[in-house]
């Protein structure tokens, strides 16, 4: 029996009649990471053992007793190497854990293994990864997208149950739509950032990616709530969001907005989505058209913010008190200057510059003010949208997963890998992105379905009754 | 941008401010990619912003908590990354002469 294609709930039905053992699926799992993972490099870190004595000590009666769970390698897990996939944090072993792993842990989880990333979440594909680029388990020669990509392409490649990943700009939706996963951007504040290595922290949100949607349902109940160690964290009462799935979407008014079917955007998927949404139509759901007017200034506002709020994060990093140190320093700068310029990749470094630069005497109001400016707007045209509809249907990504190598010379190029994401991190609204079909040479598209603050509940909703009329998630990839 | 001279970025000087010492090559490559993407975020000046205005949410408020002392990590866990470290201190090479 291959355990390792199992669904978390049916994974948890041969754990408790005891069909199953938790070391065994820990087995099981690090079995298959053995044969797949040399092609797909999902992995940074895996220590089996500890996952195996863990599993040994799980109560199979708790939500995910002895279900193991993939970490993207930003979150902090006690004892557990922590890089973001940067040379600089090389030799770093988290003293304490986030607040979603003391949540996991409580709920049963068993810890398996670091996943690959862009450098600090700085990317789209997975190849700024100072550790070597994942790649796609529906194509090798291709990327997982970014920068959650070890999360994408482990779950996507049946070589983790679930993983948690961290979504700045898209990288948690991207990813999931080039692997066929499910993966959730939650509402900004829904999700502890305690114990994250931030990024941009007004836009950082920690989610999931699972292979189906009540599993997601099922992961976000556990790892969301208020945390008094970050009060960006909102105290509301958190929904039972499984309870949520299998209501159908008849009376439910589901957005089409029009910026998001664009010029430029690939045949294939275009044709997935507008299919996903006729599917919608037979399904009893009215289908209104919607205007989100300051869309194409998504990407640009994202970033100034972005790097902004990045410059500021990463001057933690200067050699003193974790990470590398450069050797010999002559001096306090000299130490600074060297350290980060050995410790971080290009992209780090060139979004280190222009977030330094737009927040610099003379260019304070021209950029970031101006893009805080228009970021409101945009998260604007979303209440205004969500005045007319329950949530909003769209691609997750523009193309389907491309060629490793062919935009990283070009970063503006890999930044507009990210414009049907971004938009929701700015509005600090929610998203998930869903399997919804394969173009022609088998590679996987994603429908991305936004609801508004707090709107999980009817995301959660919208996403389960298309997933469950359609066979994508059937779907086994060729690794 | 209205008050913006021109959309050119002295990579040398902004990467001293960040505290990043770069090569000549990679100054030479970010200075034509970031010239670049400062070309593409211009487009931001097409937006009419006069009426935003940024002052914040009325409804957010100030969440404070009790003064208490809670258990966090010892010095040593604290120190367990650090490069170089002597004494329960973090070394870093001599600032004052």
């Amino acid at each position: 029996m291959d355990i390792t294609s199992l669904t978390i709930p049916e994974l948890r039905a041969k754990l408790s009649s005891g069909a199953v053992s938790s070391r065994e699926v820990v087995d099981q799992l690090a079995a298959r990471v053995a044969a797949v993972d040399p092609k797909l490099k999902a992995y940074l870190h895996l220590d089996v053992e500890k996952s195996r004595s863990a599993a040994d000590v799980a109560d199979t009666k708790l939500p995910l007793g002895g279900v193991p769970i993939a970490i993207k390698d930003v979150i902090n897990v006690q004892g557990d190497p922590c890089t973001c996939a940067s040379k600089i944090l090389q030799g770093y072993t988290a003293p304490y854990d986030a607040t979603v792993i003391t949540k996991l842990r409580e709920a049963g989880a068993v810890f398996f293994g670091r996943t690959n990333m862009d450098e600090f979440a700085m990317g789209s594909s997975t190849e700024n990864s100072s550790w070597g680029s994942t790649r796609n388990p529906w194509d090798l020669d291709r990327i997982p997208g970014g920068s959650s990509g070890g999360s994408a392409a482990a779950v996507g490649g049946h070589a983790a149950f679930a993983a948690l990943g961290t979504d700045t700009g898209g990288s948690i939706r991207q990813p999931a739509a080039l692997c066929s996963c499910v993966g959730v951007k939650p509402t900004y504040g829904r999700v502890s950032r305690y114990g994250l290595v931030a990024f941009a922290s007004s836009l950082d949100q920690i989610g999931t990616f699972t292979k189906t949607v009540e599993e997601a349902a099922l992961l976000l109940e556990i790892i969301a709530g208020h945390d008094p160690r970050d009060n960006t964290s909102i105290a509301r009462i958190v929904p039972k969001y499984t309870a949520s799935l299998g209501q159908g979407v008849k009376g439910l008014k589901l957005g089409v907005p029009k910026e998001y079917f664009i010029e430029g955007i690939d045949p294939e998927v275009g044709k997935a989505v507008r299919a996903a949404i006729d599917e919608y139509k037979s399904q009893g759901a009215e289908i209104v058209e919607v205007s989100l007017p300051h869309t194409p200034f998504a990407v640009a506002v994202y970033y100034i913010i972005a790097t902004a709020e990045a410059s500021a994060n990463l001057a933690r990093f200067d050699g003193v008190r974790y990470g590398k140190r450069a050797q010999n320093p002559k001096d306090i700068l000299d130490m600074y200057g060297r350290t980060r310029a050995e410790g971080f990749g290009a992209e780090v470094k060139r979004r280190i510059i222009l977030g330094t630069y737009v927040l610099s005497s003379g260019y304070y109001d021209a950029y970031y003010n101006r893009a805080q400016k228009v970021r409101h707007m945009i998260a604007e045209d979303f209440r205004l949208a969500f005045q007319q509809c329950d949530a909003l249907l769209t691609p997750t990504s523009p193309t389907p997963a491309f060629k490793l190598g062919e935009r990283t010379q070009d970063p503006l190029q890999m930044y507009l890998a990210d414009i049907f994401t971004i938009a929701v991190n700015l509005a600090g609204i929610c998203g998930v992105s869903i399997p919804c079909g394969f173009t022609s040479n088998k590679l996987p598209i994603g429908l991305q379905i936004i609801g508004p603050k707090w709107g999980e509940e009817t995301m959660f909703r919208v996403a389960h009754a298309y997933e469950q009329a359609t066979p994508w998630r059937k779907e086994k990839p060729p690794i | 941008m209205a008050d913006t001279p021109s959309d050119s970025i002295d990579v040398t000087y902004v990467a001293d401010l960040a505290r990043l010492r770069l090569s000549t090559e990679e100054i030479a490559t970010f200075q034509k990619q970031l010239g670049d993407v400062l070309g593409y975020v211009s487009l931001l000046k097409e937006v009419d912003v006069s009426h935003v205005s940024l002052l914040g949410d009325a409804d957010l408020k100030n969440r404070l908590r009790a003064d208490e002392i809670r258990p966090s990590l010892t010095a040593a866990e604290a120190l367990a990354n650090a490069p170089k470290q002597d004494n329960n201190l973090f070394v870093v090479p001599k600032i004052i002469e």
